[in-house]
């Protein structure tokens, strides 16, 4: 599985190109994209494979195609984690998938986004050319920060070949503490302890229960459970259910039509009415709900935030976002369903 | 239209007495931190309000007066340097804190607003904003979205891409961008991490939202001192990797740390061939755990004297060397030239010994005080601007310290910026098609090229001059004057 597949991936955009803007769809692990897209199919699932690992820098580049999974139990074995946490759905997923997407994990207030972490990207753009920006190096302002563009782009600019990421040491200890309350008290209490320097790694209230998960060395988190209190447990399969978005709420079934939205706002905005998940201190809110998205995107206009669908892939057709699309793709090539330049004209 | 029109209707776009165009009055514009390169604007226009910001794009753009954005003009790499026939819109007078929300712990505000001013703000709830620049008490949040700035802990609390959450933007074209918010990760192109650093050529900072971080209950520092600078740079590698990210992480080498010493009287052990001081930061259980951990990982590593500084009195000397450390060598010769490579942390020991030999070559003293805990070098050329070839000689030693960088893996500016001081070490960065690309980036923001012209990106035609993309031995003065 682990295969250098860059030259086919950059013979495969090329002929493309030169088929007069022939369409391509990437397709990763598809654990997370919408399926059916128009436009022929460009696996790049295949692509795989750890570049360079080294643990003393705590940085790690791998192919674009690399199984969350195996980067996550290669890193284990050192004690160190991928910052962001990005989410496995169905356990599956790539390293260049969860860069396209740019989901974070339960810990991003308190860890960093995947951007974040994110030092450097070999990638190809629709001119079938291989360039390489950003590095493995911490800190870099040299040219304009274009692999944290790639972030959240869902592969409309192009075909990410290998990313560089900034690791963390796991800590020496985690806790989670569990607390049952009402959905404003709840909140209260994330943004309180927001204000106040603790070992908290992730806040999830959902159900009636606010969960806080800590994370540090060993005396610092059994100070700050024995602040919290509530219920304490050395338990954390809460944060993957989260982190994989596998809690109940994130499933569609069997809910009478009411769709599951995702806020991302202000984080101590009112929460909705009805249930919801929240999350990030309050900055991330899943709300299941029957009210039309009008209502919705009201809501998160409200507080300070923006609606999109659970899973959905973001809307690229500000005229700006469709110049910069042209910029690295002037054909249009990749994922057209995400932004079409056409419409620039 | 004729350059008097021009004048008066930019006059009409602002209030009285905000519009500069006589040379005197220009001259503190003709140059940034970086004082060898100068160059009188066109014209000085320092808008007081976001709507005379608009105004006067609107003019240039009718126009096509170049624009070049100026924060407090404390830049190293002659990002704010003017062009000649140009306008400098200066935006230090876009000074207002315009919210501060502890719920959210966020702070809205203007451009001009100096960075420590947003800590000293929000102290009173124990909120502060993380980056610290060294140049912190003068340097603007604007200037430092347009560098993404770093500081001495930002190895813990990360850059101002980092601790940034929302930017209201002005293109060149008219349009306001809002980019993200009170919250975290809006959908859509990240242009706000793009903007971050993006050296004023894509649009004009109107409006920056930081989120503040709480202060650490408890800090303490270390300073270990090393007989040799490798064991020193060994030691870095090896706290990293035993999984301690300090708050902030030093080095200083003999050179550097006599001379701080003889300016700040910091306590520093004069004997050592290299000292490094380490900021822990926690709650107190936290920071007594990491304090002993680190000691013994240094002492494991040769240092053979630590001092361990848990009063606030015995930190502020400890870092008053390290702050000082630049003017501290700024005494010991008549001028030096400071470079801003970084590189993989395991490579720090070879780069050193590397910078070491080219100063033996070249017969110039470097001098080495850094960010090491992110691998970002600070070498001091020391030279005299007075004896003839020396100023070419600290270029070269300075350029071939970058390409040192960039051959183990490194950048050529970790958090100076391009400006039009490292041109021409971006194309041994950077090939044809990457600079191409950035190129394209650059039109879907500013087509007719009227933003900070000139800047952060060289054109194909510099890089080719010397001898293709990749120049390695280049020999050229002066790399960072235009050359087209």
């Amino acid at each position: 599985m682990a295969e250098d597949r860059a030259a086919q991936l950059i013979d495969a955009v090329r002929s493309a190109a030169a088929a007069d803007g022939r369409r391509l769809t990437l397709v990763g692990a598809g654990s997370k994209a919408p399926a059916a897209d128009p436009g022929d199919a460009l696996a790049v699932a295949e692509h795989a494979g750890v570049v360079d690992y080294r643990p003393e820098e705590l940085v790690l580049t791998a192919r674009g195609g690399t199984p969350l999974s195996d980067i996550e139990a290669l890193l284990s074995q050192h004690r160190q984690q991928l910052p962001f946490e990005p989410p496995m759905i169905g356990g599956e997923g790539t390293l260049g998938g969860a860069v396209a997407t740019g989901w974070s994990g339960p810990g991003r207030p308190w860890r960093g986004a995947v951007r974040d972490a994110v030092l450097g990207v070999e990638m190809i753009n629709g001119l079938g050319e291989r360039l390489a920006f950003g590095g493995q190096v911490m800190k870099n302002v040299a040219g304009y920060d274009l692999s944290r563009l790639q972030v959240g782009a869902w592969g409309s600019l192009g075909v990410l070949l290998s990313v560089s990421v900034r690791l963390s040491p796991q800590p020496e200890r985690e806790r989670t503490c569990r607390l049952e309350c009402g959905a404003a008290e709840a909140l209260a209490w994330m943004r309180k302890w927001a204000r106040r320097f603790s070992p908290i790694s992730a806040t999830c209230f959902d159900g009636g229960v606010l969960n806080v998960r800590l994370s540090g060395m060993a005396d610092s988190v059994d100070a700050a459970a024995s602040r919290i209190g509530g219920e304490q447990s050395s338990d954390l399969s809460l944060w993957q259910s989260l982190r994989d978005r596998a809690l109940p709420i994130f499933r569609s079934a069997g809910q009478g039509g009411a769709a599951l939205w995702q806020i991302n706002c202000a984080p101590a905005a009112e929460l909705p009415a009805g249930p919801c998940l929240v999350e990030w201190g309050g900055a991330r809110r899943w709300w299941r709900t029957d009210e039309p998205a009008s209502a919705v995107c009201a809501y998160a206009a409200e507080a300070e935030g923006v609606a999109l669908p659970a899973g959905a892939a973001p809307s690229f057709q500000t005229p700006l976002m469709m110049r910069l699309k042209q910029a690295f793709d002037p054909q249009a090539l990749f994922n057209p369903h995400l932004a079409d330049a056409d419409a620039l004209q | 239209m004729n350059e008097t029109r021009i004048l008066q209707r930019l006059r009409g776009a602002l209030r009285t007495g905000a519009l500069i165009t006589e040379p005197a009055a220009m001259r503190p514009y003709e140059t940034d931190g970086l004082t060898a390169i100068r160059e009188m604007p066109w014209a000085v226009a320092l808008p007081g309000t976001e709507d005379e910001v608009r105004e006067v794009l609107a003019v240039c753009r009718e126009h096509g007066v170049p624009v070049v954005p100026r924060g407090a003009g404390t830049g190293l790499s002659g990002g704010a340097r003017p062009v000649r026939d140009g306008l400098v819109l200066g935006l230090s007078k876009l000074n207002r804190i315009l919210e501060v929300d502890v719920d959210n712990c966020i702070a809205r505000v203007q451009p001009g607003v100096r960075n420590l001013a947003i800590s000293e703000a929000v102290a009173e709830h124990g909120l502060y904003y993380a980056p610290d620049p060294s140049s912190q008490l003068a340097c603007s949040i604007g200037g430092n979205v347009a560098e993404n700035s770093g500081g001495v802990h930002c190895l813990k609390y990360g850059l101002t891409v980092h601790n940034v959450v929302g930017l209201k933007v002005r293109t060149i074209d008219g349009d306001t961008l809002e980019l993200g918010g009170k919250g975290f990760d809006y959908p859509g192109y990240d242009l706000l991490a793009l903007l971050c650093g993006s050296e004023g050529m894509l649009g004009v900072v109107t409006e920056v939202t930081v989120r503040l971080l709480p202060e650490a209950p408890a800090k303490v520092v270390l300073l270990a001192a090393f007989r040799t600078l490798e064991a020193a740079a060994g030691a870095v590698t090896r706290i990293i990797s035993e999984g301690v990210i300090p708050a902030g992480l030093e080095l200083m080498d003999q050179l550097t740390l006599r001379a701080a010493e003889d300016f700040a009287n910091a306590g520093y052990p004069r004997d050592a061939a290299a000292i490094l001081l380490c900021e822990l930061d926690g709650d107190a259980a936290e920071a007594r755990a990491l304090q002993s951990y680190a000691a013994r990982l240094f002492e494991e590593e040769g240092a053979y004297d630590i001092q361990q500084a848990e009063s606030a009195e015995h930190q502020a000397r400890l870092w008053a060397g390290r702050k000082a450390a630049f003017p501290a060598v700024g005494r010991i010769a008549p001028d030096y030239y400071c470079m801003d490579g970084t590189i993989p942390r395991a490579a720090l020991a070879e780069v050193l010994q590397g910078i070491g030999e080219l100063s033996e070559r070249h017969g110039l003293t470097v001098g080495n005080v850094f960010h090491a805990g992110d691998g970002n070098l600070h070498p001091l050329i020391l030279y005299d601007a007075n004896q003839e070839g020396q100023v070419e000689l600290a270029e070269t030693v300075g350029r071939e310290i970058l390409e040192l960088c960039v051959s183990v893996g490194g950048t050529v500016t970790g958090e100076h910026g391009v400006g039009v001081e490292k041109l021409t070490p971006m194309c041994a960065q950077f090939g044809a098609a990457e600079l191409a690309q950035f190129e394209r980036v650059k039109e879907a923001f500013d087509p007719r090229r009227l933003l900070n012209p000139g800047k952060a990106i060289p054109t194909l035609s510099r890089c080719a001059e010397y001898g293709g993309m990749h120049v390695h031995r280049g020999e050229l003065p002066f790399p960072g004057l235009e050359r087209f």
